[in-house]
């Protein structure tokens, strides 16, 4: 029973998740890439919880659990308007927020 | 914590312009109005610093009439005020210039959109501010105050000044600012260094000057060059002085007169309360660097005024001339040479004062500040011709005028310790005579010249005489103008023949800096020596 | 060397001797303050004001005569001025034979001066300002001369430079005025800067300015000092009284009206470098002060050589007298640079050449006067039959000038000729020489001016003057002539009165007289100098005497006077070395305060508004750089920290 795999498979999620940030356009999908990441890190909380013996990581996993829920909740709203005012749901659309 | 009736009179000297700043501002709406309250204030304001005047004790403590209260009590930075004999006389000269200014200032074209109410209160809180700089004795306060002043000025010349104004204002802020924060990392190395020292770090200047006096040369130039910044720029010391033509030239002429006669003082005067005492190690050190920087601001400042074809800009450079022989005094360590720059200090800002007012009346009625647009005025107004000559022999320090006591003793004092420096300072003496009578001949001498001139019609109570047809007349000085300029002659001639007043208030405290910054004098027997605490 | 007599505190009469300086002040205050309301009476408070301090003066005079020789020289403190420490220079009088002599001459040939100036300014609207500026520079005069320190002299010394000033631009309408003006201020403040680096030198090495210490602790000095503070007391004298190489100020100062150039630029004022020098006598009597002496006497030479021959060449009445000014001046100044042997005789040859200048520059006014203000020799001529009182006067004091026998200027001028020749070895054939050469050129050109202006045809018959107007010589009124008689007077009588008290009565202050015995004795040297004068005389006889003369100035002319009607090309050495090296200068460093340091400044401003415009290109307003960064930054971040951890 390595603790190692679960860390590894945690890095790897939020690796896929960064790069899916980074590299996609459709906001939806940057948005789940973002969701990925928040998990992965999760898993690692959990994983050092269970590593040192403490309940502290696995409420922090919680509280990122809350976190993220509000977050689905603003994020999916802003989306949606972008969507419907500019018909496009692609992020390098809306780069009015420059010099 | 205040000490007797002096700390009272010195928190109202600091609140009264303040109150009026608010006063007069509210009252923004009448012109009339806001102008009376604004000279009532002023006139009070003199009162009190005459009274403090008459409260002080030359031979008293260092500081007197101080009061003190808490303001950051975690880093140890309180709201304490104190004057010493130096910081009194140029309280005294902020409140004779300011009621002066108002008067020049009563019947100024202000540009458009802007109220009497607004200017004068805008100076009435660069008063109070400038009162508190001088008055401040916590390091940090300081600090604080001499960049707030900055903003009133800032909003006096980039509000109510001419063409350029937005340019001379932004400059002559950010001048002024970047020395302030090179100033800021020195003051904060000084808290530092008493918090090593004590266990606990420390603002207040007396504090200081105990701990910081005593530290390794290197960390001492270190920290004196931070603070000399901050105020070769104010001073303003050849080369950091560009700011000054373009401010001077941009700014109204009684904005001009309190940024030449008091803002500029701050600097020469942190030389003396702060750069001496606090680290008399790094300003033996440097005194050669700083000579120099005088000296040729002397002859530059000369030779560049010739040059100038605009009066305002001409008035500057005569300024840093002045500047230059201010510093040569501080940086020649004698008691003579110290107590003429202080006396130069109040008697540049008399002077000085004078002959930009005196300009300011020629600019008025010939309508131009360049130089060739004038000639031959004496003959239309003998009396401004008068006054424009007498500030200007005093500018050039003629004896008689108060000017005279002041460049003597700081020649005849900087000579034993710095005799090449005060050599060509002294030649300075003749270009000075050249700059003045150059501009007088050019405006008042030979055949009447200019468009507003020509033609017009002139002398005492001349009315339009009927063959010169539209032309206006040109006025000679009103009585208004003949009320502000009358203290300023008075003043001119009285501390010519006696400055003995000024003199013994000042020396005791040049007496106390010397011995704080280490210093004796080069020409004295040792039983005459002033004793040190 | 016993030289001054001890100072004792002033009392009984003397310890009103501020008075002198006041009355005329005070004169001068209410004339200037009241303005136009004190026009019908301003001249006659003007003049009332001086007479009194003149009589004042005689008053102190036969005080202080009464008293013993040792008793004669007082200290009068007035106010402490300027305290600082270990400086203290008070505002105090110091009442002595020397400035008594000074007193009386100021205040005397003032009073005669300005009852002159009522008659001859009556045309002037301003008349009321004038006698404002005169009496400013009486009061400065004064103070020049009875202050007990070197500073309060300075107080005078640019008091007068002050009142000179204002006095010489009297035409301020006119350019030339007010650049005459301008330029003799400014050449006087460069002699300004030697009397105050003497100060300093002083306050320096002994601790005091006042007079009392100084000449007790000079002695003690090393000769460098001395001789340092010597030189540089004479730079100051040269400059205010147009010595070489400052001589080029005093003729361009003649465009002042006339009873300026008397009392000012002939009689007192510009012999202000005699008193100093004969003041400082403590100083220059040293033996460590051989060198300086021997410059005083060099300047004192080459200026009354000068003064003679650029005197010749002129056709400007006042111009050529100030240029006789400039070389008697020489002759004092070289009188005073023998030392004890000279110093009585430097003050008698002021004494009588106060006399007798005044009184010819007082004839120059009443000829201009009569002549629409003609002042071109060239163009006047014959008015002795239209203006019998001035000419007389004139003559007179013409004859005092270049030394007639018996009158003042054979005693005072003589003498210094026969002292000159007294000093050490070939300096003394040297000086005297000159000297001697000095006295036949003085007698040429005056006996030109006389003869073109008072003899021969009266040229102007047939001319106009500038303003269009036919000329109409007449003598002037009793104001004016009243003057020129007693001034007259005083060139016939002076010299021989003077020449008998006056060394024994200046002993208190510069030292008894010593005799010299010079290869050639006293009556050699004084047939000899009226020889050379008669021969002078004579030679301008024949050259302008006999045949008609031109009235305009021949352009043909050899080298010799081409150079003297430039002023041996003094004012051309002036402008190459100064004037246009300076304006350069001026001009290329304004150039370089705009372009250069203010350039810097406005440059470093315009190198970091445009570097912040281009940084400002990072804001690319795509989300995923912004992204990017973030994990950039994130990972350097944590690079970072685990570098911290590891390293």
């Amino acid at each position: 029973m390595t603790p190692t795999y679960y860390l590894l498979l945690s890095a790897l999620l939020f690796t896929i998740g960064a790069v899916g940030v980074l590299v996609r356009r459709n906001a939806i999908v940057v948005f789940m890439c973002v969701e990925l990441m928040l998990n992965a890190v999760n898993l690692s909380l959990v994983t050092f919880a269970r590593i040192n013996g403490s309940l502290s990581g696995q409420i922090m996993a919680f509280f990122v659990m809350v976190v993220a829920a509000a977050e689905v909740v603003i994020g999916l709203a802003i989306i949606m308007s972008i969507f419907r005012t500019r018909r496009t749901a692609s992020v390098d659309d809306s780069n009015l927020l420059k010099y | 914590m205040t000490s007797g009736t002096g700390s009272w009179l010195l928190a109202a000297l600091l609140l009264v312009p303040l109150v009026g700043a608010a006063v007069v501002t509210a009252l923004r709406g009448n012109d009339h109005t806001a102008k009376l309250a604004a000279l009532a204030f002023s006139v009070v304001e003199f009162a009190l610093a005459i009274a403090s005047w008459v409260n002080f004790k030359p031979d008293g403590a260092r500081l007197q009439q101080a009061f003190s209260f808490d303001w950051i009590p975690a880093f140890g930075v309180h709201i304490s005020f104190a004057v010493d004999g130096i910081a009194l006389v140029m309280i005294a000269v902020i409140g004779l210039l300011v009621p002066l200014v108002i008067g020049a200032g009563w019947a100024d074209k202000l540009p458009e959109g802007r109220t009497k109410g607004g200017f004068f209160g805008l100076i009435l809180l660069e008063q109070a501010l400038t009162v508190g700089v001088f008055a401040a004795t916590d390091v940090f306060l300081f600090y604080v105050l001499f960049e707030i002043m900055l903003i009133p000025m800032y909003f006096l010349i980039g509000s109510y000044g001419g063409a350029r104004r937005q340019y001379a204002a932004v400059k002559f802020f950010l001048y002024s600012f970047l020395g302030g924060l090179i100033m800021l990392a020195s003051v904060i190395g000084c808290y530092v260094m008493a918090g090593d020292e004590l266990g606990k770090g420390t603002f207040d200047w007396a504090t200081l000057v105990r701990v910081v006096h005593d530290a390794p040369l290197g960390t001492q130039i270190w920290l004196f060059l931070g603070f000399f910044i901050a105020f070769a720029v104010k001073a303003p010391l050849v080369p950091l002085h560009t700011w000054l033509p373009d401010a001077t030239a941009e700014a109204p002429i009684g904005v001009a007169v309190l940024l030449v006669g008091i803002l500029d003082k701050v600097g020469t005067f942190g030389f003396l309360r702060y750069l001496l005492p606090m680290f008399p190690a790094a300003s033996k050190e440097l005194a050669p660097l700083v000579l120099v920087l005088a000296v040729i601001g002397v002859i530059y400042g000369s030779l560049l005024a010739t040059g100038q074809r605009d009066m305002k800009r001409f008035l500057a450079y005569v300024s840093i001339a002045h500047f230059g022989f201010i510093a040569l005094g501080i940086f020649a360590f004698s008691s003579q040479s110290l107590t003429g720059s202080v006396t130069y200090m109040i008697n540049h800002s008399i002077a000085t004062g004078m002959l930009i007012l005196v300009v300011g009346m020629v600019i008025s009625r010939g309508g131009s500040t360049r130089v060739a647009d004038y000639g031959g005025m004496a003959k239309l107004t003998p009396v401004l011709a008068a006054m424009l000559l007498i500030a200007g022999l005093s500018s050039m320090s003629l004896p008689g005028t108060n000017s005279f006591i002041s460049e003597f003793l700081v020649l005849i004092g900087s000579f034993p310790n710095a005799p090449v420096y005060t050599i060509i300072a002294t030649v300075g003496m003749v270009l000075a005579a050249l700059y003045v009578l150059w501009l007088y001949q050019r405006i008042m001498q030979g055949p009447v010249r200019g468009d507003a001139l020509i033609g017009a019609g002139g002398g005492p109570g001349t009315a339009i005489a009927p063959e010169l047809g539209a032309k206006k007349a040109i006025a000679d000085l009103n009585t208004r103008e003949k009320a502000v300029l009358a203290p300023l002659l008075l003043l001119i001639v009285a501390l010519g023949l006696f400055p003995k007043p000024v003199l013994d208030v000042v020396t005791p405290t040049v007496n106390a800096t010397m011995c704080e910054a280490q210093l004796v004098d080069p020409v004295q027997s040792a039983e005459e020596r002033p004793q040190c605490q | 060397m016993n030289l001054a007599a001890e100072a004792h505190q002033a009392s009984g009469v003397a310890g009103a001797a501020w008075l002198l300086l006041v009355l005329p002040a005070v004169g001068a205050a209410v004339l200037l303050l009241g303005g136009r309301r004190t026009d019908k009476w301003g001249h006659l408070l003007g003049s009332g004001t001086v007479i009194a301090a003149f009589v004042y003066g005689v008053i102190l005079f036969f005080d202080t005569k009464s008293l013993p020789a040792e008793g004669r020289v007082a200290n009068l403190h007035v106010f402490d001025w300027i305290s600082v420490n270990s400086l203290d220079v008070e505002f105090g009088l110091r009442i002595d034979p020397l400035s008594l002599t000074f007193v009386l001459l100021i205040t005397g040939v003032g009073s005669l001066i300005h009852i002159y100036s009522i008659g001859y300014m009556s045309d002037d609207r301003d008349r009321r300002r004038f006698f404002a500026y005169l009496n400013l520079f009486v009061s400065a005069m004064l103070l020049l001369v009875l202050g007990n320190s070197f500073v309060t002299l300075y107080f005078g010394w640019e008091g007068v430079g002050l009142a000179s000033y204002l006095l010489i631009g009297w035409y301020q309408g006119k350019n030339f005025a007010a650049t005459a003006a301008k330029k003799a201020f400014l050449m006087n403040r460069v002699g300004d800067v030697g009397l105050a680096l003497a100060i300093f030198l002083m306050f320096k090495n002994i601790g005091s300015t006042q007079y009392d210490v100084v000449f007790a602790e000079i002695g003690k000095q090393s000769t460098g000092v001395v001789v340092a503070i010597g030189i540089l007391l004479l730079l100051g004298a040269c400059g205010k009284s147009g010595q070489f190489p400052l001589q080029a100020w005093l003729p361009d100062a003649m465009a002042g009206p006339t009873p300026v150039s008397a009392l000012i630029h002939a009689a007192t004022m510009v012999t202000a470098g005699v008193y100093l020098i004969a003041r400082s006598s403590p100083l220059y009597s040293l033996p460590q002060a051989e060198d300086a002496r021997f410059v005083v006497m060099i300047i004192g030479a080459v200026t009354l050589v000068i003064g003679c021959i650029i005197g010749c060449a002129y056709d400007d009445f006042k111009k050529v007298l100030a240029y006789s000014t400039v070389s008697q001046i020489g002759y004092m100044i070289l009188a005073v640079g023998l030392g004890p042997a000279g110093y009585a005789l430097g003050i008698l040859h002021l004494l009588t050449h106060g006399f007798f200048k005044a009184g010819l520059f007082l004839g120059a006014g009443s000829v201009m006067h009569g002549m629409n203000d003609e002042g071109d020799i060239r163009r006047l001529g014959g008015l002795a039959r239209k203006m019998p009182i001035t000419f007389v006067t004139w003559t007179l004091g013409y004859l005092a000038l270049i030394g007639f026998p018996f009158l003042s200027g054979y005693f005072s001028k003589d003498a210094i000729i026969a002292a000159a020749f007294g000093a050490h070895g070939t300096r003394g054939w040297v000086f005297g020489g000159i000297a001697l050469l000095g006295a036949g050129l003085t007698a040429f050109y005056m006996t030109r001016l006389l003869i073109l202006v008072f003899l021969g045809k009266p040229r102007w018959e047939n001319l106009k003057s500038e303003d269009g107007r036919a000329y109409h010589p007449h003598e002037s009124g009793p104001t004016m002539t009243i003057p020129m008689i007693i001034l007259a007077v005083g060139s016939v009588a002076g010299g021989a009165i003077l020449s008998g008290l006056l060394p024994a009565w200046l002993e208190p202050s510069v030292g008894e007289l010593v005799e010299t015995h010079g290869p050639l004795n006293h009556t050699v040297v004084s047939i000899l100098t009226v020889g050379i004068s008669l021969i002078g005389a004579a030679i301008a006889f024949a050259i302008f005497g006999r045949r008609e003369q031109p009235v305009t100035r021949p352009q043909r002319v050899s080298f010799p006077v081409r150079a003297a009607r430039a002023d041996l090309y003094g004012n051309h050495l002036n402008e190459a070395l100064f004037s246009r090296p300076g304006v350069w200068l001026t001009r290329f460093l304004v150039f370089v305060d705009n372009r250069g340091v203010d350039g810097l400044v406005n440059g470093i401003a315009a190198g970091l508004g445009g570097s912040s415009g281009r940084l400002r290109r990072l804001q690319t307003g795509f989300v995923r750089s912004y992204a990017l960064s973030m994990l950039g930054g994130s990972i350097l971040v944590i690079a970072a920290l685990l570098m911290v951890r590891f390293a």
